[in-house]
């Protein structure tokens, strides 16, 4: 049924449909919408959960560990400084191997204090072992939750689930959404069924110590399914396109990239933005296209470095800078990129920081940068003006 | 790919885990000089004193039990008698 509803809401009854056991949330914009519909969703008795309030998203993170390791669906959300605060917890589901789903409404990182958009909340915790997914737009993201549970809670991978969204841009703008019925859900969604879980019947621990002579295998273990589950992510893509009808990709998406001298690269929902500038510039005869990453985590490395082996030149446009380097996404890029003669004609741009608007125009200015000769991390749209000398 | 047999407990690691092995000290205890007052037991900061009652007689038999006693010397210490000794664990 074609509903047209904010990104929240969608995200809020697709996850629903999901059926969690236990919620655990603390608000932070432009996460909360998400929350306070699943709380009216639960307290108006459609959905039987348990929501837990917390006092902070510390707590919020400990709450899904805790219940998620007794073998409940488990589900949470939050942004930036919510993130960073999680961020202990974050590596020690990965690391207990927990199928957590969470949402991350990516907004900016103080100081100064921004609540807008960009992903340098999400990107700071790239590394803690969860998978992360980016959509595009709202109907991207609500699917996206489906799916995560699927990949999440099979009992060959079992690793955490991060879909992010980007803050306002997605999570407080209207769209039509498809949403499905809840017996579709419940049968492309099949019930949690863990093999190891905390219950007094059959006492055991999780997450002890490890010492020196097995820690490691721990970390290797993880580092290796991540790479399995790129298998799983792309299955459960297909299956989930054959059941609802729709795709937003699999790992990464091609636009538009066949013949295409030019490939911008980019991750959530300014990929909207450079489609349509990609149309444009088709039309007026420019060889343009767009490599979308859908799944940043695992990185989808063969993926990238196959759709971009013909590309003479390469834009990365991103949302997050690690600071002392430069792009993330671009650094990533590069460094699968296979010799320097690929890598020469990669430009790299730091774009829409706290949420600074993205317009066509920009995208163009883009383009027209990258051809005439490579750009590195360079910030768009800086105001000088604004700057000491 | 997991690690489950890293990642999950199950109860009764603690007497599986042999911990003495961090120790650098061992306690060796006389028993001729041993008076079986049990302080040395009652200060084991990791319960590793063994007490047996011995057949016949008042006296007490106290063991360190190595598996577990990490070196800390408080038996030793608190000794009235003197009846434990310290000696470097050669490893």
């Amino acid at each position: 049924m074609q509903k047209f509803i904010e990104g929240s809401r969608a995200v809020a009854e697709f996850v629903g449909m999901c059926r969690p056991d236990v919620i655990s949330a603390y608000p932070i914009t432009p996460q909360t919408h998400i929350v306070e519909e699943l709380a009216q969703i639960v307290a108006d008795g459609e959905l039987k959960s348990q929501f837990i309030n917390v006092e902070s998203e510390f707590a919020a993170a400990s709450v899904v560990l805790g219940a998620s390791a007794t073998g409940a669906r488990t589900y949470t959300a939050t942004s930036s400084q919510g993130l960073l605060l999680m961020a202990e917890v974050l590596y020690n589901i990965a690391g207990m191997r927990l199928p957590i789903v969470l949402t991350c409404a990516n907004r900016a990182v103080s100081a100064p204090i921004s609540i807008w958009n960009d992903h340098q909340d999400s990107i700071s915790v790239r590394d803690s072992g969860w998978i992360q997914l980016y959509a595009e737009d709202n109907q991207d993201a609500a699917d996206m939750h489906i799916q995560a549970y699927k990949i999440a809670e099979d009992n060959d991978i079992l690793l955490p689930v991060m879909v992010c969204m980007d803050g306002f841009i997605l999570t407080h703008s209207f769209e039509p959404v498809d949403v499905p019925s809840p017996d579709e859900v419940d049968a492309f969604l099949p019930k949690f069924n863990p093999e190891i879980y905390l219950t007094a019947k059959n006492p055991l621990s999780l997450g002890l110590m490890a010492p020196p002579d097995s820690y490691m295998e721990t970390r290797f273990a993880l580092f290796k399914t991540l790479e399995e589950s790129k298998e799983k992510i792309v299955k459960t893509a297909r299956e989930f396109k054959k059941t609802f009808g729709r795709s937003s990709g699999e790992l990464v998406e091609h636009y538009k990239i066949d013949g295409a001298d030019t490939v911008l690269v980019c991750m959530g929902s300014i990929a909207g933005t450079v489609k349509v500038v990609v149309d444009e510039l088709r039309q007026g005869g420019k060889k343009v296209g767009l490599l979308k990453i859908r799944c940043h985590r695992p990185f989808p490395e063969e993926e990238i470095k196959k759709a971009l082996s013909k590309a003479k030149n390469i834009a990365i446009v991103e949302k997050a800078v690690s600071m002392g380097l430069g792009g993330v996404l671009a650094t990533e890029i590069k460094a699968v990129l296979p010799d320097t003669n690929a890598r020469a004609g990669v430009s790299n741009f730091i774009i829409g920081l706290g949420g600074r608007d993205i317009t066509k125009k920009d995208i163009v200015n883009i383009v027209d940068k990258t051809v005439s000769g490579p750009v590195e991390n360079e910030f768009v749209n800086i105001n000088l003006s604004l700057l000491d000398e | 790919m997991k690690a489950t047999k890293v990642l999950v407990g199950r109860p009764g690691t603690t007497v599986a885990n042999k911990t003495g092995s961090w120790r650098t000290f061992y306690p060796v205890l006389d028993n001729e000089k041993c008076k079986s007052c049990g302080l040395c037991a009652l200060y084991c900061p990791e319960g590793c004193i063994i007490v047996e009652e011995q057949p016949g007689q008042k006296k007490k038999k106290y063991t360190p039990d190595l598996d577990f006693c990490k070196g800390c010397s408080l038996c030793a210490a608190i000794c009235p008698a003197k009846a434990i000794e310290m000696k470097e664990e050669e490893k």
